[in-house]
């Protein structure tokens, strides 16, 4: 008894310091003592005031150290405030730092004694130590006490030109607390922040570009002198700055560049001028490749140098990264992005949630990002709720023709989860694909309607819920399920249920003439047992009937009207009296009866199955207002892009500027190379603080000297002559033809062949006349860049290796080649895998049809064939494209023996393209399929472009439709196709799966005759 | 950003709280408390909950709720890691993060807030350069404390926040020079009812503890290094190297710290090292059912299969269970449903199995599903992806140090659908 008085007495003196807290925040020291609970505290207090004002520290250190442990309780410790702040002077680190503890927690409640410690701060920010210095502003600036705004504005400007990046960084966050505290000030602040950004100190930056944000975030012309800086310095700002800045410059961007996205069609356009085009427009293409879209180099530095942060472990900067390329980087470029996204998900539970949210949004509107990671958003039954409906969520958006299957087998485990919340997400999941998906309407309808004669009340409600919906959107043909339905009714027990039923019946009697009276005669039967909801639909269905069909049901109606009548619930009574006026004529109906029937049997609208975040993507991902689908307080609009974006030159800095002179005088048509080449220069070194000066104005320089050169081999007309097209004929070939098609689209990655072609030059031919300059400029970086002493030596001994390397795998892919070409029809020994001795003809195995699928979902203990997973899998590899009939591009292909992730007929292939040349290779896509009728082949995605010596697998489906006919098809590169084909072995075609013995001679028995070598394995 | 913390434990205590602008009214919690009855368990609470004029950011671990509390507009990963490197830094300080520890060592935690956050925006969240702004307590340290009246802040100001490597204190110094790493993967993966695998994946780490006088320069590299197909780095890994050379060259921070974190590419298959033959049915007629499991290695490269524990979450219908293990102990809860059996070492000649009967509610219905089972195993010196670091070079310094590698292969999230 006494014990839970003493707690009770104890929460009330809680809530009566809050009081204390909110109501006075300058409480005088008296004030808590009229709460009698504090009587005892003050006594403590007393004790605590004479330890601060011993002479010895270690009974200070010990009365701060249990003022600490007070305030960490959110117990009051104001009334100590004057013994406390006697110490801030004190020698001993600890007892300072405790009591600037309780300085920053109390010094706004008690600004009189607090002006006491003020001096102390003063003095120690004229302290030859740094970190002094800086604690002591970060302190003072913490004290929102508003008399020493002026004080505070003095030191923070005083600090902003510390020779030290550690107290500038401190003058930064200082900012931000005066500017929350006096917004008056802010127009000297953001002097303060124009100051700081040109700071070039990556210890500064992240946090100045937080003091904008929080300041001055319509500030955008304080941004563009530093924008490069900026995007140089983010690799080395701590990860909290990133954050910070990579949002900054999402925004910023979306201010000043033109929008990638209209690239596709652009292409489109000038691929057909180019077909009717003679040799004469030449003139007039060049003209056009202006009017194309062509990226700004600022703006793709911005992209260049964000993507390696989606390396991090701080998955904040990865979301911002992520977030930067979706709003930011050509549609083609944005699917970096998803695969670092996904590692994410390895994360905490919180994490996972913010990051599925935001892969939910992009799911919708670019399928492609997340296709190949479908299986890592399977949900597990240990995921919590909202982690496995958002996961679900995902699944649903992802779904299309090829793997709904899959997908539709997944989600029957799912509904049978002890989850119920989960599983009826999963019915409602299962309806969207259905409306998404015509194919496979009708049997999620059929398995949605096995799922009615669940145990599960929400199950079944759901299930109802959903058909009804689905039954609404496309009512043409279910006359059979709306029976179906009706001969549930009497099994069916959940009010919800069948009220859902009775409507159905209802509003589609027409198709149903001869069941809807019986079903009226039935629930009239039992209507006085009925819940609310069943009986008025009840009422429902016997108004429509009357109204359709009168001859059979007037009398039924009648009936059921005069049960209503006299119900318990006033409801229905009131329902009864409206429905009767309505259609029952007599004397006194008014005007509204004869349109009764227009009323009740009118068109209703088909509810929409839409996905949740549709409506989400108007945030900017990554944002709070994002997660919770509200505009948060302090959330900044990210705006459209322009139509015509501002002066780039705005960006320019002094150095790059003389740049910009020379190329004026040089001429126009090479405007924008020179700053990009500059800047693909100037990446190469490590921006550090002290060299950044000293080699801005190298690498400017430099490019003054590369516009004389580009300008030169211009007025040469492109011959041989000039650096870059000498080194390397393939690259000039290559160049030649990306002029043809766009040079607006190309601009980049040609940019980047040429940067690696005088990488070259540079190492192999000595005597160029590009090697000087080049070589300078790889001194250049190594000078500021320590460990990249040896790295060019290493690198190309490197790359040597490689191809040599390369060259041995080739041969002995050679080797095997011919080995694999004479593979017989029945060659089965060699495929079939070692530990499944039971084969069974594909056509019983491979296409169990979608409605046994979901027939399953009816719990029905019917045994299934297990399919057997591979447990050998070949690494033998089938050669496709030989390098050289593909000029360069080789191809080998090899089954993976997965289960098809594109359906259930279609057999897996992997796909490994490999580039051998030294240049990209662009857009390798399949065409011109020439497939025996009957075979389907589910294709690959388009690469968009493969590095030199890079290669890539990707998996296509080929439905060989269980025959060894051949898959012929093109290999299609950019500016070339190959005709290639695939030929299935035999045993590529069957499925492993164990079954008992007696289940496969009930097989064998279904078939008539079975080849000899099939049952071999038995 | 962030304006204040609340810890609060599993009976909705606020046991501590921080403020770093003006002090926010801890009633600002029951606007959690609220979502937190709503949602049935811990783990179903939201991540983001937004109030009136707050938005409340909470992670859960050690069964203590971290409550941030913000004002405005805010990326939301960027306050969920914060919190998430708080925790791991208490970890890191008190070896263990519970109330408890949290509620003894209340001013070093208030202490190591403040070095955290300044203002609401991080500051110092390297362990490296919060352990020389304050020490961590240690016993001998407490002693002594005692006795001479030393404090545990740092008498010196640290470095290491104004140098170029931000995460490696100055003036280290052993005499014992050592560097272990330890990679250990974690294979993730749904298995079907019928054995087959849905989804395998393999994540990797690499953990370090490196003990090395003054400054050295390490690098690491691979006899695979292909397999790594996504890679997330500590901030000292040189990211340039790796791009052009995949190797991963960097100066280590002072102590333990996750090198890398990497996932290997899905091309692979994944080998399943253990499979489950289970045979659970309930009938509908009588109250019992079967169970029935055997755990068996499969793909484990000659290696022993241990620390086998086999979980699983049975429907609510069950009431008990009566089984015997060939080995191990096992318990079930008949509160929470949940059974659990350690199983121990995989014996291969001898596979443990577990036996027995399940008891029913009378009367009620048999349950929709099978329960799910989910394992956890370990084998030691077993990369499952066949990872191999090849070597490990030390620049920088002239002594000789000792090195160890360790490999480890563990059970992420690996669940069998029966």
């Amino acid at each position: 008894m006494s014990g839970s008085g003493l707690s009770y007495s104890e929460q009330g003196g809680e809530a009566a310091s809050e009081l204390a807290q909110e109501v006075v925040p300058t409480a005088t020291p008296s004030a808590p003592a009229a709460f009698g609970l504090f009587s005892s505290d003050t006594k403590k207090n007393e004790d605590l005031k004479q330890m601060l004002e011993s002479s010895k520290d270690s009974a200070k250190l010990d009365a701060m150290k249990r003022i600490v442990g007070m305030i960490a309780k959110g117990k009051n410790a104001s009334e100590l405030f004057p013994a406390v702040v006697k110490n801030v002077a004190s020698k001993n680190i600890e007892i300072k730092k405790l009591v600037y503890v309780y300085l920053m927690r109390y010094a706004e409640e008690q600004q009189d004694l607090a002006l006491l410690s003020i001096s102390t701060f003063q003095r120690a920010l004229k302290d030859p130590n740094q970190l002094i210095r800086a604690s002591a502003l970060r302190v003072l600036s913490s004290i929102r006490v508003p008399i020493i705004v002026p004080i505070m504005m003095l030191a923070i400007k005083e600090a902003s030109s510390d020779l030290s990046p550690y107290v500038r960084k401190n003058a930064a966050h200082a900012i931000q607390k005066l500017y929350s505290l006096d917004p008056e000030q802010k127009e000297m602040l953001i002097e303060v922040i124009e100051k700081l950004l040109k700071d070039k100190s990556t210890l500064v930056a992240g946090s100045v570009v937080m003091a904008f944000e929080e300041v001055c975030p319509d500030r955008i012309d304080l941004i563009h002198k530093n924008y490069r800086k900026l995007c140089n310095l983010l690799v080395d700002v701590e990860e909290w700055g990133q954050v910070v800045i990579i949002h900054m410059l999402t925004r910023y961007a979306r201010t000043q560049f033109v929008s990638p996205w209209k690239d596709d069609e652009v292409m489109e356009e000038y691929s057909e001028n180019n077909f009717y085009e003679s040799d004469e427009e030449q003139k007039e293409k060049d003209q056009k490749v202006k009017n194309t879209y062509t990226m700004d180099p600022d703006h793709r530095l911005l992209l260049r140098n964000t993507k390696p942060l989606l390396q991090s472990r701080n998955a904040a900067v990865v979301m911002a990264v992520a977030q930067l390329y979706w709003h930011l980087a050509p549609k083609s470029e944005a699917g970096i992005v998803s695969k670092s996204l996904v590692r994410l998900l390895h994360s905490n539970r919180e994490v996972q949630y913010i990051v599925l949210q935001n892969i939910a949004t992009m799911s919708i509107q670019r399928k492609g990002m997340f296709e190949p990671y479908l299986k890592s958003f399977y949900v597990r039954s240990t995921d919590p709720t909202m982690i496995k409906t958002l996961k679900l969520e995902i699944l649903t958006n992802l779904a299309n023709e090829a793997n709904i299957s899959t997908l539709l087998r997944e989600f029957q485990t799912y509904v049978k989860s002890q989850d119920k919340q989960f599983a009826a997400a999963t019915i409602q999941a299962i309806g969207r694909c259905a409306t998404n998906i015509t194919e496979v309407t009708d049997t999620c309808l059929n398995g949605l309607v096995c799922l009615l004669s669940n145990r599960d009340e929400i199950v079944v409600a759901e299930s109802v819920v959903v058909i009804k919906k689905l039954l609404q959107t496309q009512p043409a043909h279910h006359g059979e399920i709306i029976k179906h339905m009706a001969k549930l009714l009497d099994n069916i027990t959940v009010p919800v249920a069948r009220a859902s039923i009775l409507w159905l019946i209802g509003e589609y009697c027409e198709r149903v003439p001869k069941i809807a009276p019986d079903v009226l005669r039935k629930t009239a039967k039992t209507f006085t047992n009925e819940d609310d909801l069943v009986k008025l639909q009840i009422l429902n269905l016997g108004a429509k009937l009357y109204l359709t069909n009168s001859k059979q049901t007037k009398l039924l109606t009648q009936y059921v009207l005069n049960l209503g009548k006299y119900d318990q619930s006033y409801d229905i009574r009131d329902r009864t009296r409206f429905i009767r006026q309505l259609i029952v004529p007599n004397e006194k109906s008014g005007a509204l009866s004869k349109y009764a029937k227009k009323i009740f049997l009118a068109q209703k609208p088909a509810p929409l199955l839409e996905s949740p975040f549709k409506d989400r993507d108007h945030f900017q991902l990554g944002t709070l207002s994002h997660t919770l689908n509200s505009r948060a307080t302090g959330y900044l609009e990210l705006s459209d892009w322009p139509k015509v974006a501002p002066d780039p030159s705005v960006r320019n800095v002094d150095v790059a500027e003389l740049a910009k002179e020379w190329t004026g005088i040089l001429g126009k048509t090479k405007k924008e190379k020179p700053t990009e080449k500059f800047y693909s220069e100037s990446e190469e070194e490590e921006d550090e603080s002290s060299s950044t000066s000293a080699s801005e104005s190298d690498s400017g320089s430099e490019s003054e000297k590369e516009d004389k050169e580009e300008g030169s081999s211009d007025e040469s007309s492109g011959s041989s002559s000039s650096s870059e097209e000498s080194s390397d004929s393939e690259s000039d070939s290559k160049e030649s033809t990306a002029k043809k098609i766009s040079r607006a689209a190309a601009e980049s990655d040609s940019e980047d062949i040429k940067k690696k072609a005088k990488g070259i030059s540079g190492k192999r031919s000595p005597s160029n006349s590009s090697d000087t300059e080049s070589a300078s400029s790889e001194e250049n970086s190594s000078d500021s860049e320590a460990e990249s002493d040896s790295k060019s030596d290493s690198e190309s001994g490197k790359s040597r290796n490689a191809t040599s390397s390369k060259k041995e795998e080739k041969t002995l892919q050679d080797r095997k080649a011919p080995n694999k070409q004479d593979v017989f029809l029945l060659d089965l020994d060699d495929f079939c895998p070692v530990t499944t001795p039971v084969a069974v003809p594909t056509a019983a195995v491979l296409s169990p049809s979608l409605t046994a699928d979901l027939e399953g979902l009816s719990l029905s203990s019917s045994s299934v064939i297990d399919v057997t997973a591979p447990v050998s899998v070949p690494t033998k590899t089938h050669e496709l494209l030989h390098r050289m009939s593909g000029k360069g591009l080789a191809a080998h292909y090899h089954f993976s023996r997965q289960p098809g992730i594109f359906g259930d007929r279609m057999v897996s292939v992997q796909v490994t393209v490999t580039n051998t040349t030294d240049q990209k290779i662009e857009n390798i896509h399949i065409k011109e399929k020439k497939l025996p009728p009957g075979m389907r082949m589910h294709e690959f995605n388009p690469i968009e472009c493969l590095e030199p010596a890079g290669s890539i697998t990707v998996s296509m489906g080929i439905d060989f439709c269980d025959s060894a006919q051949m898959a012929s098809f093109q290999l299609c590169t950019k500016d070339d196709h190959f005709n290639v084909n695939i030929q299935p072995p035999v045993g590529e075609l069957l499925l492993p799966v164990t079954m008992s013995e007696k289940d496969f001679k009930k097989e064998q028995a279904c078939l008539c005759f079975i080849p000899a070598q099939q049952t071999k394995g038995c | 950003m962030i304006h204040s913390l609340f810890l609060i434990n599993a009976s909705g205590d606020i046991f501590l709280e921080k403020h770093w602008k003006s002090v926010v009214s801890r009633s600002v919690c029951d606007y959690f408390f609220e979502a937190q009855e709503r949602a049935s368990e811990a783990e179903n609470v939201p991540p983001v909950i937004p109030t009136p004029h707050h938005y409340l950011l909470s992670v859960y671990r050690h069964k203590i709720f971290f409550v941030a509390v913000i004002q405005s507009e805010v990326p939301p990963l960027f306050v969920i890691e914060f919190l998430h490197r708080v925790v791991d830094t208490f970890q890191d300080y008190f070896g263990v993060c519970s109330e408890l520890m949290i509620k003894d060592n209340v001013v070093v935690v208030y202490e190591v807030l403040e070095e955290m956050l300044d203002n609401g925006f991080p500051l110092a969240t390297e362990s490296n350069i919060l352990k020389e702004l304050i020490k961590p307590p240690t016993i001998l340290r407490t002693v002594v404390n005692t006795i001479t009246g030393s404090t545990n802040v740092g008498d010196q100001l640290p470095t290491g926040q104004l140098s170029v490597v931000p995460w490696r204190r100055t003036g280290v110094k052993y005499t014992n020079n050592e560097a272990y790493f330890d990679v250990i993967e974690e294979i993730d993966a749904i298995i079907d009812k019928s054995g087959s695998t849905i989804t395998a994946e393999i994540q990797g780490v690499i953990d370090a503890c490196v003990k090395l006088t003054g400054m050295p320069d390490l690098t690491l590299s691979f006899m695979n290094p292909r397999l790594l197909d996504d890679v997330s780095f500590h901030p000292c890994v040189r990211f340039k190297r790796w791009e052009s050379e995949r190797i991963l060259s960097f100066i280590p921070p002072d102590g333990n710290f996750r090198l890398l974190s990497y996932h290997v590419s899905a091309q692979n298959l994944v080998a399943i090292p253990v499979y489950v033959k289970h045979n659970i049915s309930f009938r509908d007629s009588s109250s019992l059912g079967r169970f029935e499991i055997t755990v068996g290695p499969k793909q484990t490269m000659g290696k022993t299969v241990e620390g086998v524990m086999v979980t699983s979450q049975m429907p609510k219908g069950v009431l008990n269970m009566t089984l015997t293990p060939s080995q191990g102990t096992h318990i079930f809860d008949p509160v929470t449903k949940l059974l659990s059996w350690d199983v121990g070492k995989i014996n291969p000649q001898k596979l443990p199995s577990l036996k027995g009967s399940v008891s029913l509610q009378a009367g009620a219905s048999k349950p929709d599903e099978n329960p799910t089972i989910n394992l956890q195993f370990k084998i030691q010196q077993l990369a499952i992806s066949g990872l191999k670091v090849n070597r490990l070079d030390m620049y920088g310094e002239k002594y000789k140090p000792f090195k160890g590698i360790k490999y480890m292969t563990k059970a992420g999230k690996f669940q069998v659908r029966t």
